[in-house]
Parts: C-alpha cells; sequence; structure tokens
C-alpha cells in the first residue's frame, strides 16, 4: 500500500458535527466531487488508507456512525432508518449536491435505506459488500452469523489476506496493544450497535428489497471475489434489484476490497465517477 | 435462614463430548428422552424428600444446554405447587429481558401462586449471556428492557380497576387485566439476582430481595450497595431476609467424606460454564467501558468481561475422566463458592459467611452438581436437613451491636 497510517491520517481534518442534536465525528479531506464514504459496521478505521486515497479522488466526508465511534449511541437511535435519516439530514445540513456515496458492509445498507429514500441529492452510488437484504429461503443465510461466530471463523470468512485482518483498528485483531482508548471504544461500541441496529431481523430489513427499484441513480455493486461472508451471488442479486445498477467483483479481496484492495478499490470508483484517473494518481503519495 | 434447595437438574452423560462447549451448540442428539425422563423422575424424588425435611425449594430456567434441564422455571413450579406441601418455591428465575412476553411471565406465576396456596417466591433475572441465543433475544439494552419488564410485570399484579395500557418501548399492550390475580397479595415476594453495586441500588429501590450467584466474598460489596441505599432513601437498615446467596453445599459423616463429596461437584464449577467465547460476551452484554477495560488487560481479542471460574485443572477434568484434586476443591471453599465437610463445619463455614456478609437470610443451596448420584444427592440433603438446617433456622440476626457499628459505617458512605 502506498500510503502509510500516518500519512493517511494526516492528509485528513476531523471535527464534531452536529445534526439536528445528533454529535458525531467527521474526517474530512480532498477537494472536488463530494464523496460520502459510510464505513463498515466494525467501525470507521481513521488509519486505513482508503480514508487518504478517496481524499485524493475528491472531496471526501467520512462520518461515523451514530453509535459507532467514541460518544454514546443516541438513546432514541435504534433502527436502520434512524441512521438513513441522519445523513439525509447531514446532506441537507452540509448543503451537499451531486454526491457520490461510497458504502462498505453495514454502511451499504444504511445507503441502500438513504437512498430508497431518496436520491436528491446523490450522483452515484458505490456499495461494496452491502448487507441489508433478504435473497434466501427462510431456513438459508445470507449473510454468516457474526454473533455466533470466532473470530478466527469470522477472519476465514471475511478476509482473502488474514494478515490484513491484523492491522489498524481491525475489530478482528488478536491483540489490541498500541491502540488509543478512542480506536478501543470504537470497536467495543460499534460491535454493540450492530446488534442494536442488526440482531433481528439479522443484518436486513426484510422489506428493503422490495424498494430498491426506488434507486434512480447510476450505482455500482462491487463484491470481493473471495468473500464468503455474504457471497458474491447475494451481491448480484443486490444489484439486480436497482435499475441502473453494475455488479463487479474484485479479485484477491473478501468482504472488505476497500480494506485488502484499496488502491484498485479506489481505481474502479474513480472510474465509475469519471474522476479522471490522473488526478488520482496525481493526487497520491508515490 | 432459609434453606433453599436446588439443583441445576445436569444432563451429566453428555458432559465431556465437547471439550469446547456444553451450551448453545451442543447438538441435541446428544440427548436421551428415556434417560432424560429418569433425570427428572428422581430429581423430583429428592425436591419432595426435602420439602419432607423442612428446605424451601429453588427452580431456574436454562435453555440448550446439558447442563441444566429446567428449560422452563413455570414447569417446574407448577408441579412442585401440587406434589408438595410445605416448601416455599422459589423461581430464580424468569429471564424476563428474554421474554417477549412479560404479562405471560405475570399469568403464570400468578397461577402458580394460586395452585401452591402462596408459596411462590418470584425471582426476576436478566439471565445468563448464552441464554440469548435460544431465544435470539437482543444483548443489547437487555437492562432497559428487564427494568420495563419488571414494571409491566409488577403492574400486571397490582392493577384490579379493568384493562390497562401499556406502550413502552419494548413492550405493548392495550388490554391489561390478567386473571387470575396472585394468591399473596399485593404480590409474592420479588427476587432480582443481581452482580453489581448500580443495579443492587436500582433493586434497593424497590426492596425486592437481592440474591448473588457463586458470587465469594465479593458478595458484601453488593449487599452493601443495596444497605446503603435503603439508608439514603430514609428507610430502616435492611433485615437480612433481603438478601440470599447461592453456593454448592456438600455434607459427609466427617469432613473428609463431605471433602470426597465435593470432589464430584467441584466440576459444576469447572465444565458447566464451557461455551464459546462469543456466546459467553455477546454485543452488548457487558457495557463499552468493560468490553474496552478487557482488551486492555491484554485479552488479545477476546472481549470477555467474564473470569472462567473453576480449577483450571486441565483437559481430563473437562472431560469428565478425572475428577477435580482435593486442593481446587478446598480453593473453592476459600473462595466462599463451596461449604463441604462434616454437619458440624459446614454450619461453621455457613454462619461465618453468612457474618462476613453482614448477614443473609437465604442460603440457595445447590445440594446437587456436577457427577453427584442420585443417591449421593438424597444422602446431602438428609445429613443437612437433620443436623445442619435445624440450627440455621433458628441462627439469630447478626449481633445488633456490630451492626449499630456497620450502619454507623456505611451512614457515613452516605452522601
Amino acid at each position: 500500500m502506498s500510503l502509510t497510517h500516518e500519512e493517511s491520517a494526516a492528509s485528513l481534518s476531523v471535527r464534531d458535527i452536529d445534526v439536528h442534536g445528533v454529535t458525531t465525528e467527521l474526517y474530512e479531506g480532498g477537494s472536488g466531487t463530494p464523496i460520502l464514504y459510510l464505513h463498515a459496521g466494525e467501525g470507521l478505521r481513521p488509519s486505513a488508507p482508503i480514508l487518504g486515497l478517496l481524499a485524493s479522488a475528491g472531496h471526501l466526508l467520512a462520518p461515523v456512525h451514530p453509535g459507532f465511534g467514541v460518544k454514546p449511541r443516541p438513546p432514541s437511535f435504534s433502527t436502520i432508518g434512524d441512521l438513513a435519516y441522519f445523513y439525509l439530514d447531514l446532506l441537507e445540513q452540509l448543503e451537499l449536491d451531486k454526491v457520490a456515496v461510497v458504502a462498505a458492509d453495514f454502511g451499504g445498507w444504511i445507503a441502500a435505506e438513504l437512498a430508497v429514500r431518496s436520491t436528491a441529492r446523490l450522483s452515484h452510488l458505490v456499495l461494496a459488500g452491502p448487507t441489508g437484504i433478504k435473497c434466501g429461503d427462510r431456513e438459508d443465510r445470507d449473510i454468516a452469523d457474526m454473533f455466533a461466530l470466532g473470530r478466527a471463523e469470522l477472519i476465514e470468512l471475511m478476509y482473502e489476506n488474514p494478515a490484513v485482518s491484523q492491522v489498524g483498528e481491525s475489530s478482528l485483531r488478536e491483540d489490541f496493544d498500541g491502540l488509543s482508548d478512542d480506536a478501543l471504544t470504537s470497536i467495543a461500541r460499534s460491535r454493540e450497535s450492530m446488534a442494536v441496529f442488526g440482531w433481528s431481523p439479522y443484518m436486513h430489513n426484510p422489506r428493503l428489497r422490495q424498494w430498491l427499484h426506488r434507486i434512480d441513480i447510476p450505482t455500482l455493486v462491487l463484491w470481493g471475489a473471495r468473500d464468503r461472508f455474504t457471497l458474491p451471488e447475494y451481491g448480484a442479486a443486490f444489484a439486480a434489484a436497482i435499475p441502473a445498477a453494475r455488479f463487479e467483483v474484485l479479485e484477491a479481496a473478501g468482504h472488505y476490497p476497500h480494506i485488502e484492495q484499496p488502491e484498485r478499490f479506489v481505481e474502479v470508483v474513480a472510474n465509475f465517477l469519471e474522476i479522471k484517473s490522473s488526478s488520482v494518481v496525481a493526487g497520491r503519495p508515490s | 435462614m432459609r434453606v433453599w434447595q436446588f439443583s441445576e437438574m445436569p444432563y451429566t452423560p453428555a458432559w465431556g463430548l465437547d471439550t469446547d462447549s456444553l451450551r448453545v451448540t451442543l447438538p441435541n442428539s446428544n440427548y436421551d428422552p428415556k434417560l432424560g425422563a429418569e433425570i427428572y423422575r428422581r430429581q423430583f424424588e429428592n425436591y419432595l424428600l426435602a420439602d419432607d425435611l423442612g428446605f424451601d425449594l429453588m427452580s431456574n430456567e436454562h435453555h440448550s444446554t446439558a447442563t441444566c434441564l429446567q428449560a422452563s422455571t413455570s414447569v417446574i413450579l407448577s408441579s412442585l405447587a401440587r406434589s408438595t406441601t410445605n416448601a416455599r418455591l422459589l423461581s430464580l428465575g424468569n429471564p424476563i429481558a428474554n421474554r417477549p412476553d412479560p404479562v405471560r411471565v405475570a399469568e403464570e406465576m400468578a397461577m402458580i401462586d394460586n395452585l401452591s396456596g402462596g408459596r411462590l417466591e418470584v425471582g426476576l433475572i436478566r439471565g445468563t449471556p448464552a441464554e440469548l441465543s435460544s431465544v435470539n433475544a437482543n444483548p443489547a439494552r437487555m437492562v432497559d428492557r428487564f427494568w420495563e419488564a419488571h414494571d409491566l410485570i409488577l403492574k400486571a399484579w397490582t392493577s384490579h380497576d379493568g384493562p390497562f395500557n401499556w406502550e413502552g418501548e419494548f413492550f405493548q399492550h392495550r388490554q391489561v387485566n390478567i386473571w387470575p390475580t396472585p394468591f399473596q397479595q399485593p404480590t409474592p415476594p420479588v427476587w432480582v439476582t443481581v452482580g453489581s453495586a448500580s443495579t443492587a441500588r436500582r433493586v434497593a429501590d424497590e426492596g425486592h430481595v437481592i440474591a448473588t450467584l457463586l458470587g465469594g466474598y465479593s458478595s458484601r460489596s453488593t449487599f452493601d450497595a443495596y444497605r446503603a441505599r435503603t439508608l439514603e432513601l430514609g428507610r430502616p437498615y435492611p433485615k437480612s431476609d433481603r438478601f440470599g446467596y447461592l453456593a454448592l453445599v456438600s455434607v459427609g459423616a466427617t469432613d473428609e467424606a463431605g471433602l470426597e463429596r465435593a470432589r464430584l461437584m467441584q466440576p459444576h464449577l469447572d465444565v458447566s460454564l464451557l461455551m464459546p467465547q462469543q456466546f459467553l460476551n455477546p454485543p452488548g452484554y457487558a457495557p463499552v467501558e468493560a468490553n474496552v477495560a478487557a482488551l486492555k488487560r491484554g485479552a488479545k481479542g477476546s472481549l470477555s468481561t467474564h473470569q472462567q471460574v473453576g480449577s483450571g485443572e486441565g483437559k481430563d477434568v473437562m472431560l469428565g475422566k478425572k475428577l477435580p484434586s482435593l486442593a481446587s476443591v478446598k480453593r473453592s471453599m476459600d473462595q466462599g463458592l463451596l461449604f463441604a465437610g462434616s454437619p458440624d463445619s459446614v454450619l461453621q463455614q455457613i454462619t461465618d459467611f453468612s457474618r462476613a456478609m453482614g448477614g443473609i437470610g437465604h442460603l440457595l443451596m445447590l445440594g446437587h452438581a456436577g457427577y453427584m448420584s442420585f443417591d449421593d444427592v438424597a444422602d446431602n440433603i438428609k445429613l443437612f436437613g437433620n443436623e445442619v438446617l435445624p440450627a440455621l433456622r433458628e441462627l439469630p440476626e447478626v449481633d445488633e451491636a456490630e451492626l449499630a457499628a456497620e450502619r454507623d459505617e456505611l451512614r457515613r458512605t452516605v452522601p
């Protein structure tokens, strides 16, 4: 990876933002096309190269989902809709238009819920390994039961390269030495909030799939070829339910292509957003 | 002191089949219904024996586990309500944060109170982490759910003017009007199991009985939190009947015989919490702060805040091929988890422990645990019932002069 953690974090600013009484942290950097990055359910990883790379492609806004960071979860937030409306409010408050939403895993579920409600301020949608819909029969499990699996089993299902699960603010590290209290708090709170929002029905909204047709903007559904947490077939079904969606598989990646293949990931996203790749390369330290 | 005989009704034939888990994941193909029915029969025989000897009786419930065949406290107690005559009957308890319908709990408990002629005591409990999977209950926000269910049950028992409305955060009803009402008015005695000072304070507000289960000597701080809160509210210093404690009890004709029997029971502490990490600490069960502290303690990726109890004597003990050593039995005794020895020794140990707790009025006696045979259990119950129980029933409240000193000490800590 071309960016060290320090370089990635250094290129971004972070501040608290209050949206209708709910405060969360917002990482921000870069300029150009506004990109709203909605992080995975494990929590935002401030040191992950993906943030710096996205900031080199456009104006990155990477908020911490309320309840997934150092601040307590708002007591009145308990459904995925609460998070979707929070982000619609955030876009309105920041007066952002033609926003590209780039979202991973649980963040992809939020993004889909947001987009079926309104795409008025959006230009593109990129969903990387989203959860949120139900495809199989009642005895099938589309999404591996993260609450019933041990760490080793989850690493096996989620990563092409297990070593990547041990770096940065990964929630699946064997050893959390060297992480700050804030990072540990974010990991622990994210795990709890995943139960709040996704315990039952497990990581999906039974009603979401029937409304995906409302997403009327260009959409890219990206999947890690070696994702065994949610299989590529699930991703293909997700894309098939969205009218203007394209489905694309990234090689040498599991459930977190944005973590395992950040450069390739941002290259694909930039192409999709029709951001000239030269500007991406130029903005990236070699 | 009252003594409540209790067995989790372990299905020990399946112990040791899987060294990782007795709970949640162990397939029920390992359960033989013919053998299980016989276990239930012998368990009820021993309950009736304890009733004859002057014990009170306790039931609990656990799910999807070879450690406990009491899958429903209501079923056990409704049977005991009809087959016993003297004993008070304690459910400890109803895992109300896991029950989808607290009104149903209120109804069932009211029925058992009627069936038993007013001998029921109702424990309302949060439930252990492993219990969540069997009912798909969300581990996050369990405490809030617990107290809403508690409030709804209490209101269902005490409302007599026709249906009331309940539109809470977790439970919704429009016509709550239970039949029958409890036999004991206004409600049966209510118990709550407690593991922290903050919960103890909340339970003190309600005036319920609190109990700690295998909490050892650290239970004192929990009980004191209850006492301090009671004084803070301007109420009299709580009597010992507000405090219960669960421990293993092994009585033999001699100290040696009592300790030897305890080796059969010790596996309850070694083996019965076996379960995969993810079921031991589900997300949201423990507060964020506790999980952060666990990570900082060097848990090496484990979010567990629960220490595995037991002797740590290794695989042979886990597999039931070898009994725990006398040394591990004695360690459990030192921790206050186990009272063992001759009748005189056990009486002394319990009296001393109660004193160390500032006075407890209820001993919840695991008189059957681990690999004991049913004859062992009967012998244990008889020895205790004949030679220990009479003296414990006469045990006075903790000495008034000493109490006054402790009361003053507690008052100093009250803001």
